[in-house]
């Protein structure tokens, strides 16, 4: 126990010296890390609890993006029968989670059945082979065809609107010009956004909450929009409102004729003869083409533009529009007309966001909070230092180095991992040191032990280091499975206590079977010493 | 002041270094090097004081209830600072009452300027909460700082409690699967006995004390779950050698020894860590003041009794060491060896 070869004695100094360098870069300013080697930048982050900022939890509706699925079948089997020339009365309806259509003739259902059985696609992915398709398309009997939506297309749907959510969360975070914000998937319909030194998330929560539907309309004038209010709204037309005070119904054609996905760009600037605030925007070629076409076709009409079923203005076609571009304007605000520049240019998400959880800390708290975890840290620290002194004398010293050394690891392999440091895991860091010397107070005690049993000094220490080992992985194990299923299952601050907490343990093997043990065997080959002081 | 004290601390450090790598301190025994405490017989006490604890604890439980915080009950908190250093609660109580939020609690803490303000959760959802913030903050006005703000929507904070208690299951499930690859099945048996008993224990003092149940707490009764563990299995492990050892010892005598041997150890380790939370307690703040306040009690008060007066004993009555008698005594000395 007490035999060290050359190059393990090595090789364990090296380690330790390894790990601890790797706090290094955090006692460097951020921005002069910066210019290190990328190998060297590995540094320890704050938590939004520590540094301030905000942390929103946002889900995606799932009953909406299935209703619009179903909505998108029903769609598709009335286009498919008409284009078949396949009669059905009674409409296509969305019932139970499914479509139904009754087919008229019954000569007509098998070959209907066919058509529609064209509809459905083999789910993509990995697993392509699995036989899973997107649509179920069975006979009902009585010339009922039913399509339904399987639950794993459902959440095929569901995996492919979170992705493209994350892109125009992402890119609409990014226009708030916050520092490093951090957005993820989280489970099956969330989306976490963590934005670090943003204190007050509203104006980011309006953003996050709309979904920014943008659609070019014709308006229908065939019906004053007070006749539409009492109920005669053509079939292809609906009533919208107006998306500024006060409330005014519009008649708008449903069909759309160009959409915001065909926009390139859109900022805000300012009329330049009314000089209100406005949104200019310019389209892509075939949004160019389409609103050009348009527009030569409608003029002296107006038109709509909507934004999430709310009409923003309904100017009227004063001339064709080719270029391309053109601007809005609609009683904004120079906020409003910059949040619309911002959403028009990271385009529409594909289904409503809602706010499920949101934390901020503001960073004067952040700030003290740091303050009050590392005053503690010390205090403990100190007072651990100095009960071992006072209770093992020169072996304090020997626990107090392997304590230091411990905690200088942990910042270490914090760093390398680029873990998150929390108030909890400062707290952790703290119980560590209390459970740290725990490993030396178990060699210890058992060396005393060994020393009553009447065993001389060099053997007592290595009697004492053999048995304690292990009891010292046995009981570190246990607290390691703790922290290990609460990493898994906690969140933010929580999270971060486990960290340290899992990482505190490894240290403390690591120096208890190592450090100490190589400490106390240099001590006794340079004293050959006949009794131990401790 | 504070770097004053710290500094000085500091050069205490560093003299006593000297002093003792030298060999001048006269060594501190907090426990006497050979006590003969007889601890099993306790157990015709512990074992029915604990019963009765746990039992006043599950009652607490079902009538006192946990002061469910934000994280499992949701709704919505703010942390405020009053700008002009003193807090007017009666007036800010006057301005929120009106938002037609429910019950708005007040709350003064740290000083005079600052303050909690907690909404429970609004009937409607998640759009609900959000509206419940956007009133406060905006009756609340600019004599505050806002320095904190959480807001949790009825399903979020439903999933984080049974997370939370997934995790605790999972873990003491973890414990014991290990415990039984590394001991017999009765140890990890009465480890489980006693683990469950901590937490018993534990959930009784948050309800009398009615902190926070929140993440935090789940953290601070896994982290006693893990201590307590590791004070358990340091004298299994002690228990399980002795056993090896001394095959005609009598069980309670075999654990008393055991006991004895490792209580100089529990003690040393149990007063590094008990200062260890005492600084977190004392300058932590208050952020983790409810943590360590259940830290404090679930590992000093609760963990090292559990371990000496529940862990070991119940050893008996789960038939550890029944048969050695019949074993046959290889040569090894029927009582201590140790001088």
């Amino acid at each position: 126990m007490l035999y060290f070869t050359r190059w393990k004695a090595l090789g364990i100094i090296l380690t330790a010296l390894i790990v601890c360098l790797c706090a290094v870069p955090n006692f460097f300013p951020e921005a002069q890390v910066k210019s290190w080697p990328a190998w060297a930048q590995r540094r320890i982050v704050l938590g939004l609890d520590l540094q301030g900022g905000s942390y929103l939890l946002l889900e995606v509706d799932a009953a909406y993006v299935k209703k619009e699925r179903l909505d998108q079948v029903r769609d598709d089997v009335r286009r498919t029968l008409r284009d078949a020339k396949i009669g059905f009365t009674g409409g296509v309806t969305v019932r139970n989670d499914a479509v139904e259509v009754r087919i008229t003739k019954e000569t007509d259902a098998q070959p209907a059945l066919a058509k529609l059985r064209e509809l459905s696609q083999p789910l993509g992915g990995l697993m392509g082979s699995s036989g899973q398709r997107d649509l179920e398309v069975t006979d009902a009997g009585g010339g009922v065809i039913r399509l339904s939506v399987p639950q794993a297309a459902v959440l095929d749907r569901l995996r492919k609107t979170i992705e493209q959510s994350i892109q125009i969360v992402e890119r609409r975070v990014n226009e708030l010009g916050t520092v490093e914000p951090v957005i993820q998937r989280q489970g099956n319909d969330r989306i976490l956004v963590q934005v670090p030194g943003l204190q007050d998330p509203t104006r980011l929560k309006e953003l996050l909450g709309r979904t920014a539907k943008m659609e070019f309309r014709m308006v229908d004038t065939s019906v004053p929009p007070d006749q539409a209010q009492a109920g005669r709204v053509p079939p292809e037309s609906e009533l919208l409102m107006s998306a500024s005070p006060p409330p005014t119904p519009y008649v708008v054609k449903k069909q759309v004729l160009v959409a915001g996905g065909d926009l390139t760009d859109a900022q805000a600037t300012f009329d330049q003869r009314t000089g209100e605030p406005v949104v200019s925007f310019k389209f892509n070629t075939s949004g160019a083409r389409k609103f050009s076409q348009a527009t030569q076709e409608n003029v002296g009409l107006p038109f709509a533009i909507v934004l999430d079923n709310k009409v923003i203005s309904a100017p009227v076609i004063r001339e064709p529009i080719t270029g391309g571009q053109g601007q809005i304007s609609g009683n904004f605000t120079v906020q409003s007309a910059n949040d619309l520049a911002i959403l028009l240019r990271a385009g529409a998400l594909p289904a409503p966001l809602t706010v499920v959880e949101e934390r901020t800390v503001g960073p004067g708290l952040g700030q003290d909070s740091i303050e009050k975890g590392q005053l503690a840290a010390y205090v403990g620290s100190i007072l651990v230092i100095i009960f071992m002194l006072l209770t093992y004398r020169l072996f304090g010293v020997f626990a107090n180095i392997a304590v230091a050394i411990n905690v200088a690891m942990i910042f270490g392999l914090l760093s390398l991992l680029n873990a998150t440091l929390t108030l909890p895991g400062i707290a952790g860091i703290v119980l560590t040191v209390g459970i740290a010397v725990d490993s030396n107070v178990l060699i210890y005690e058992r060396i005393r032990e060994e020393l009553r049993g009447g065993r001389n000094a060099i053997s007592a220490i290595d009697a004492g280091f053999k048995r304690a080992l292990a009891t010292i992985l046995d009981s570190n194990i246990t607290t390691f499975i703790a922290a290990a299923v609460l990493f898994y299952i906690g969140t933010g601050p929580v999270r971060g206590f486990a960290v340290t907490l899992g990482i505190g343990i490894i240290t403390t093997v690591f120096t208890a079977f190592t450090l100490t043990r190589l400490i106390v065997a240099w001590w006794v080959r340079w004293k050959r010493p006949q009794s131990v002081p401790i | 002041m504070t770097h004053t004290v710290l500094i000085g601390l500091g050069v205490l450090i560093a003299i006593l270094t000297v002093v003792s790598a030298l060999g001048l301190l006269p060594s501190l025994r907090i426990v006497p090097d050979d006590t003969h405490f007889d601890f099993t017989r306790f157990r015709r006490i512990s074992f029915p004081i604990s019963a009765a604890l746990s039992i006043v604890a599950i009652v607490l439980f079902f009538t006192h209830g946990l002061n469910l915080g934000i994280d499992f009950k949701g709704g919505t908190l703010l942390e405020v600072k009053a700008k002009s250093g003193t807090a007017d609660i009666a007036a800010m109580r006057t301005s929120l009452d009106g938002l037609g939020l429910g019950e708005v609690q007040l709350q003064q803490f740290g000083g005079p300027e600052n303050v909690l303000i907690r909404v429970a959760e609004q009937p409607g959802g998640d759009a609900a909460q959000q509206a419940a913030l956007q009133k406060l903050r905006g009756a609340l006005g600019d004599s505050v700082d806002i320095q904190r703000t959480e807001v949790l929507g009825p399903r979020v904070a439903g999933e984080l409690l049974a997370y939370g208690m997934l995790g605790l299951m999972l873990a003491i499930v973890g414990i014991l699967i290990y415990l039984w690859f590394r001991f017999e099945w009765q140890f990890a048996l009465g480890a489980m006995i006693a683990n469950v008993h901590d937490i018993v224990l534990t959930i009784g003092f948050m309800s009398i004390s009615q902190v926070d149940f929140d993440l935090t707490s789940i953290a601070a009764l896994l982290t006693i779950l893990g201590y307590s563990l590791n004070d358990t299995v340091v004298i299994y492990d002690r228990i399980r050698e002795m056993l090896r050892r001394y095959k005609k010892m009598p069980m309670p005598q075999l654990l008393n020894e055991s006991i004895n041997s490792t209580l100089s150890r529990s003690i040393i380790t149990h007063v590094t860590v008990t200062l260890a939370l005492l600084a977190l307690l004392l300058f932590g703040g208050h952020a983790i003041h409810s943590f360590t306040a259940v830290m404090m009690f679930g590992v000093v008060l609760v963990g090292t009794y559990t371990s000496i007066f529940i862990a070991a004993p119940i050893l008996i009555y789960l038939g550890v060491g029944e048969h050695r008698e019949d074993a046959p005594d290889t040569a090894t000395p029927a009582k201590k060896s140790k001088a």
